[in-house]
């Protein structure tokens, strides 16, 4: 079992019983964090593993919507019990704080301490139970979300994510100084956006470029885990939240698994 | 000073821009106080006042979303700017992941203080820059700060960078709504925020998080020249099919603009030579004309 402790020495009781917690993690926004942590979770919840996800990126909840689910969180004496969704023949439980607020265009101009509570508040007050895995989307940067996560769930586990820019490469890099500093277990590098096939011509079009990930993974002598191509119909069912009830096989959801495969092996 | 007592954790801080006014001051027992600006003791936002009295016009470019593109078009505003013989400075706040030196070809330099300031660096086409890249000693330095300590930072960088007289700076800003966010809006208080541009892409995913951005720009009463849509298309370089890389699912961002009245200044493809260039930190050869649209209505918004 996971045990993890706050800075005040308090089990963190919320995810005590959580047999894998793995962190995504960029610095750089938009690559494809949430849409990794969406698309990995329907993986291994449909093999038939318990899975949880926690959105911390509090002002810009975009897991939520990727997976399907609104609501409102709802608690019970032990604490906030997470909204599930169904994919395939398993379930994901989720906690964002889209399932918190009214409002869904409101702004949450939140300042540190106001954002660190709240993560501190999913880990500790949500009634988690005994998951497989916990995936966790993070904002990016290298600020008080992340510094909590890591605080509360020491030699967290880690998946950092960047597109192939330079200009990508070079936050996640930082990042893995931010995880060196931080003990953080990282696990490995994906870099997503890798290349476009034209559907009609079938040439592919290195949009962002490719090999950026794969050459920064080489520098930091941390595993590569794979590339991932451009995929609108992807982009499309995430929008729509559609993303589990169509969970078929695409080159980007292929990439993906066997991105899980390697994430998993004992 | 009398300091504002038992301040809830949403404090924005009463000296900032709508103290005492925002949904973080609910509840809170100086409210009355914050709001009538008693204890408004900050010199910050005079400093930045004196410091930038010689820069005609601020922009701040926004998104809510990571990822759409906001230091690109910092850049490409920039350079547009400056290819009209203008004078132009531009500062990254984003100090977790300071793109925009990179951009502009300046990345790694140093920065030197003297008695009137840092001086910034200066790219080829004599754009100044302010960028904590050139105070990193590498580029695998990390900058694992907190809120409190980014602001000091970006009070430093609009108030104590020797800027001299420019047309335009223009601030790069993270996505998100949020220390960093509210430091740019209280520290320019005085000085004035002449407009800003928000970037998205298509998606719905997007537009979420932009939505809460024009919001924000809205609650703290911004300029808001227009909203930009970056990535909206790609045309195959072999057979000129055009292709959505980030499909529009609720009407993209014509449909956001008209929805909160506001100008779409242009939709910019997806361009591989501008993400090289900007790797790289040269001017693209083939950049989308959409840019030249936004600087030219960036500048009609300024001078009308």
């Amino acid at each position: 079992a996971v045990v993890s402790t706050q800075s005040t020495g308090e089990v963190v009781a919320g995810i005590s019983e959580i047999r894998n917690i793995i962190t995504v993690l960029s610095g750089k926004g938009g690559v494809g964090k949430s849409t990794t942590v969406a698309v990995l979770a329907g993986t291994l919840a449909s093999s038939g593993l318990s899975v949880g996800v926690l959105d911390a990126d509090l002002c810009g909840p975009s897991l939520s919507r990727m997976i399907g689910l609104k609501g409102s969180i709802h608690s019970c004496e032990q604490g906030w019990l997470p909204l599930s969704a169904s994919v395939g023949k398993g379930r994901i439980s989720a906690v964002s704080l889209s399932f918190l607020v009214e409002n869904q265009d409101e702004a949450v101009i939140w300042r540190g301490p106001k954002k660190t509570a709240m993560i501190k508040q999913f880990l500790s007050d949500v009634c988690w139970g005994a998951l497989d895995y916990l995936l966790i989307d993070t904002p990016p940067g290298t600020s008080d979300e992340h510094m909590t996560i890591m605080e509360a769930i020491p030699n967290c586990s880690v998946v950092l994510v960047t597109s192939p820019q330079a200009v990508a490469a070079a936050d996640v890099l930082r990042q893995v100084t931010f995880c060196k500093k931080t003990n953080a277990n990282v696990l490995g590098i994906i870099e997503t956006m890798s290349g476009f096939v034209c559907p009609n011509c079938s040439d592919c079009g290195l949009l962002f470029g490719k090999g950026g990930g794969k050459r920064l993974a080489e520098y930091c002598n941390i595993e590569f885990l794979g590339y991932v191509p451009i995929d609108p119909n992807l982009s499309r069912l995430l929008d729509r939240g559609e993303l589990f009830k169509n969970f078929q096989s695409s080159a980007s959801i292929q990439s993906y698994t066997e991105i899980t495969k390697k994430l998993i092996k004992p | 000073m009398i300091e504002p007592e038992n301040v809830p954790d949403s404090c924005p801080g009463p000296s900032s821009e709508g103290a005492g006014q925002m949904d973080g001051c609910a509840g809170c027992p100086n409210k009355q106080a914050c709001s009538t600006g008693q204890f408004r003791t900050d010199t910050s936002p005079a400093e930045v006042l004196a410091s930038l009295q010689c820069v005609r016009n601020k922009i701040v470019v926004l998104s809510g979303k990571g990822g759409v593109g906001k230091s690109t078009v910092t850049a490409q505003i920039a350079r547009g700017l400056a290819a009209l013989d203008l004078s132009v400075g531009v500062v990254d706040v984003d100090v977790c992941g300071p793109s925009l030196a990179r951009i502009l070809g300046v990345n790694g330099q140093s920065v030197h203080k003297s008695a009137a300031g840092w001086s910034p660096v200066y790219t080829l086409d004599d754009i100044a820059v302010m960028s904590i890249d050139f105070l990193l000693s590498s580029e695998e330095d990390a900058v694992i700060w907190r809120g409190a300590k980014k602001n000091g930072m970006i009070k430093d960088f609009l108030s104590s960078v020797d800027w001299g007289e420019l047309d335009y700076l223009v601030i790069d800003t993270p996505p998100g709504t949020s220390d960093e966010h509210l430091a740019i809006v209280s520290l320019l208080k005085q000085a004035k925020i002449t407009g800003t541009v928000l970037v998205t892409t298509p998606q719905e995913v997007s537009l979420g998080d932009v939505r809460k951005e024009i919001n924000f720009c809205r609650k703290l009463r911004l300029p808001v020249i227009g909203l930009v849509e970056n990535m909206a298309r790609y045309e195959c370089p072999k057979c000129r099919t055009v292709s959505e890389i980030f499909p529009a699912t609720s009407g993209g961002a014509q449909a956001l603009a008209d929805s909160e009245g506001m100008p779409l200044i242009c939709s910019i493809p997806v361009c591989p030579q501008v993400g090289q260039s900007g790797d790289n930190g040269v001017e693209g050869l083939d950049i989308p004309t959409e840019y030249g649209i936004l600087v030219e209505q960036v500048i009609r918004f300024c001078d009308g």
